[in-house]
């Protein structure tokens, strides 16, 4: 099966993008699709590689990255929420005159519509969190 | 037309409204999904449910918050073709509001018909 996933809750606070790698690693075990990962609200946290999580916790945004590489997973992070909430790369930080950028590897900013877009191409949206 | 211009199926997507309009920005950054999203044209449906209600009252007055009231815009969901607008029956009565109070009209259903709605649904974005 096609799955999309909505994580709409930032790492630590909320377990919403622990259940969302859970579910994701769970479901690629099985030989299931993930169409995209869409972070939104506070979720567009997760796609900050400046979090230091203590070294005995377990690193949320890494592990995103690196289930990413892995499995060539899209994570993509809502630009509008991004920009409200100072979450950037490299394009998005000189368009908006910001001296530096913090999105992690794997991840990749776009629109709103990469979520109706997943929600429309996959069979299942999964939501977390919200 | 020809079976190839044939626009895709439209999926039913329903945007699920459960909080208030402000101490949170979950009912704005909802309603910047469903302006989005109606770009894409699909069989779309609203539905506020508890608290999600006040979203709709009307003369929302936000100045000592010093946020955006942003209720005005959901007048411009018609302007998007999107006018399933479903509100719990329940959650009105419960807060002592009518059809009447709402900037936008909209239908009241029963929770009983609301799972229904729901049940007919293909994607569900509850915020």
């Amino acid at each position: 099966m096609k799955f999309g996933l909505l994580v709409s809750e930032g790492p630590y606070t909320h377990q919403a993008s622990d259940s969302a790698y859970q579910f994701a690693k769970a479901a690629l075990a099985k030989g299931h699709e993930i169409y995209r990962v869409f972070f939104y609200h506070d979720g567009v946290n997760n796609g900050t590689r400046l979090t230091v999580p203590p070294q005995d916790d377990r690193n949320i945004v890494n592990r995103w990255s690196e289930l990413a590489a892995q499995h060539k997973l899209d994570l993509v992070v809502c630009v509008a929420a991004a920009q409200r909430r100072g979450v950037m790369d490299a394009a998005e930080a000189k368009r908006n005159g910001k001296d530096a950028d913090n999105i992690a590897p794997g991840f990749r900013i776009s629109g709103l519509g990469q979520l109706i877009e997943a929600g429309i191409q996959s069979d299942r949206l999964v939501v977390f969190g919200g | 037309m020809d079976q190839e211009d044939q626009p895709p199926v439209a999926k039913r997507f329903l945007y699920v409204n459960r909080r208030p309009p402000y101490g949170t920005i979950y009912a704005l950054e909802s309603l910047e999904v469903v302006l989005i999203g109606a770009a894409f044209d699909q069989d779309v449906s609203l539905a506020f449910l508890g608290d999600g209600v006040y979203q709709l009252a009307k003369g929302q007055d936000t100045k000592a918050l010093a946020v955006k009231n942003f209720s005005p815009t959901y007048r411009a969901l018609e302007d998007y073709d999107i006018t399933k607008i479903y509100v719990e029956k329940e959650a009105l009565v419960a807060r002592g509001l009518t059809e009447a109070d709402l900037v936008i009209p909209v239908e009241a259903v029963t929770a009983q018909r609301m799972t229904e709605i729901m049940e007919g649904q293909d994607v569900i974005l509850s915020f």
